[in-house]
């Protein structure tokens, strides 16, 4: 029996068509970028079988929920799926509690996940007895989440659980979101059009609607990509997993090592040898072809350049650089480019403005090996 | 005591008439105002369409119809026949089943409105939460409709009992099987029975009023989460 997430799917409506073909890992988060009315949502209503899309396949660790080709389909509640809608979608008529039993009653045994820890993760404890109606926007997202989970799913499936909050609410769920993926050993499939959430939460990316189809693969390599760049809009950039390797408290700085280099950043809370995942924005990258002496950016590194793209910008190059066994990607104008004679191998002076912390929480690492293609959508 | 005997048989007749149908009407009206709420069915505009004719249509007509099929000649009257049964004109069982077809929209549409209410998502909830199509009607669309449900008991109740028409064709006008409250008035005023007639028609108004106070002032909020 494969392990892991096999789908196969392909959606039509009218004027749109998208074949999905995915396998991603049996834990960790994977994480389905694209636009808005790129087929997001379709993918993941399949896959719970809340929509029926002809000739699919969907089999989560080797247990097959449709194979259209041996006309096997299981209506959704006869599939271990927890479903976090876009609202969070509460039942009006009961309480917190009761919202909660709903799932762990009707849930299969033994229960892997118990009551009190999932109401503890998510902070629920004190909201117990009380009605939706009394909740906030944030409240009632993260009661839904642990509705999904105490339904005792072997894949978790989330349809932009923050879209309808504000960005404080935001704020809010994140950690608990960074939280479950420290802890959850199912699967969860997260939908999301916003690039941060994204890049900290997941550790598999399935770019759907770009221009060249379908694509899948673990996170960092694939936000290195220069042919992917344009599916991340004006914002392309890449993840770093580091370790914390020092403090300094006179400057209030710690030193995050990675392979590649090190960073420095302001204190960090995190003992020493603790995972921290940062993002590091292109148009925060600057090169130089000798080391700054006299500048005031702190992070100075070694890398060579690999390869160069060109952006929506005319005036403005993508490039792709190795730093040690991390790729990096800078923005620097076309001038620049020319003006250093920077060409594949160059050998160059990276600058980092400034480092955007993405995971204050602990580390994150799920990758394993995953065998993802994708088919052109059409 | 300003009620008689004869009344006091038509009150009890009456309200035995309302509750049989209301129960009867909540098994039939139930499923169908499901399947009208959901149906994509190129049916469904037709179907609601005949569950609303019984509030544009004179009562006599309605009772002009039944009666020709409750007849020894008509459909209902041969299958009755033919199970043994006799004929329905001019009885309880045939009252019932006349009122019953009187009152339906009275249950189905608030019924279906308040499925309508529910939308998709919360049964879609349900679902992927392990429930099945009987659990989810029973734990999630019963008690959220539980306000429409109130609504069709209530109306289709009280219009059961201010039905006239269509038991004067189809029910006649016999004491203690047929003889409703809404005829019995009617036969104290062409008695002349003015105070009778007081006791009874003022004792409706006053139960129409309540019922309708109650219907409104428990109207749902709307609220979704």
């Amino acid at each position: 029996m494969t392990d892991g997430i096999r789908v196969r799917l392909a959606l039509r409506h009218e004027g749109f068509a998208l074949d999905v073909d995915l396998a991603l890992p049996g834990r960790g988060v994977s994480a389905l970028f694209g636009p808005s009315g790129c087929g997001k949502t379709s993918c993941l209503r399949a896959i719970a079988g809340l929509d029926r899309v002809a000739g699919g396949f969907v089999a989560v660790d080797g247990e097959v929920w449709q194979d259209d080709s041996r006309r096997l389909f299981l209506p959704p509640h006869r599939r271990a799926v927890g479903y976090v809608f876009q609202e969070p979608s509460l039942f009006a008529h009961l309480s917190v509690q009761g919202n909660l039993d709903y799932g762990l009653r009707r849930a299969a045994r033994p229960h892997a996940l118990d009551a009190a820890g999932v109401v503890a993760m998510l902070g629920l404890e004190a909201l117990l007895p009380r009605e939706p109606a009394a909740l906030s926007g944030g409240e009632r997202q993260r009661v839904a989440i642990a509705r999904a989970l105490l339904g005792q799913p072997r894949l978790l499936l989330m349809d932009e659980p923050l879209a309808a909050l504000d960005a404080a609410r935001k704020a809010e769920i994140l950690p608990y979101l960074s939280r479950l993926h420290d802890s959850l050993a199912i699967p969860l499939l997260y939908v999301s059009h916003a690039l941060d959430e994204v890049a900290q939460l997941a550790d598999q990316l399935v770019l759907l609607g770009g221009p060249h189809g379908v694509h899948s693969g673990p996170l960092a390599p694939m936000l290195a990509r220069l042919d992917l760049a344009a599916a991340f809009a004006d914002d392309p950039g890449v993840v770093i997993e580091t370790t914390v390797g020092a403090h300094d408290d006179e400057d209030h700085l710690s030193r995050l090592d990675f392979d590649g280099g090190a960073l420095f950043v302001a204190r960090r809370p995190e003992a020493l040898g603790q995972h921290l995942r940062y993002r590091i924005h292109a148009r925060d990258v600057s090169l130089a072809l000798d080391r700054p002496q006299a500048s005031s950016i702190l992070n100075v590194l070694p890398a060579r350049v690999i390869a160069m793209a060109a952006t929506d910008t005319p005036a403005l190059l993508l490039v792709r650089l190795q730093a040690g066994a991390t790729p990096l990607l800078a923005r620097i104008s076309r001038r620049s480019w020319k003006a250093l004679q920077l060409a594949p191998g160059s050998a160059v002076w990276v600058q980092i403005k400034s480092a955007a912390l993405l995971d204050g929480q602990n580390a994150i690492h799920v990758n394993t090996g995953c065998a993802a293609g994708g088919v052109a959508g059409r | 005591m300003l009620l008689t005997a004869d009344d006091l048989a038509a009150l009890w007749l009456t309200l035995k008439l309302a509750a049989t149908v209301t129960v009867l009407l909540f098994a039939l009206g139930t499923p169908l105002a499901w399947w009208l709420a959901r149906s994509r069915s190129r049916w469904a505009h037709p179907v609601a369409a005949i569950v609303a004719l019984p509030l544009v249509l004179p009562p006599t007509v309605l009772g002009f119809y039944l009666l020709v099929a409750f007849g020894p000649h008509g459909p209902v009257g041969g299958i009755t026949q033919a199970l043994g049964l006799g004929l329905l004109a001019f009885t309880f069982p045939g009252l019932v089943l006349a009122s019953m077809l009187y009152s339906l929209p009275f249950v189905v549409q608030p019924l279906r409105h308040a499925f309508e209410a529910i939308g998709e998502r919360p049964l879609e909830v349900a679902a992927t939460l392990r429930a099945g199509p009987l659990d989810r009607f029973f734990t999630v669309v019963l008690p959220l409709a539980r306000r429409g449900f109130v609504t069709a008991g209530v109306l289709g109740f009280a219009h059961t009992v201010g039905e006239f028409g269509v038991v004067l064709m189809i029910g006649g006008n016999i004491p203690r099987s047929t003889r409703v409250l809404s005829v019995q008035i009617y036969d104290h005023v062409e008695a002349l029975e003015y105070a009778q007639a007081h006791a009874l028609a003022g004792g409706l108004l006053l139960f129409s009023f309540v019922v309708l106070l109650a219907v409104y002032a428990g109207q749902p909020q709307r609220r979704s989460f």
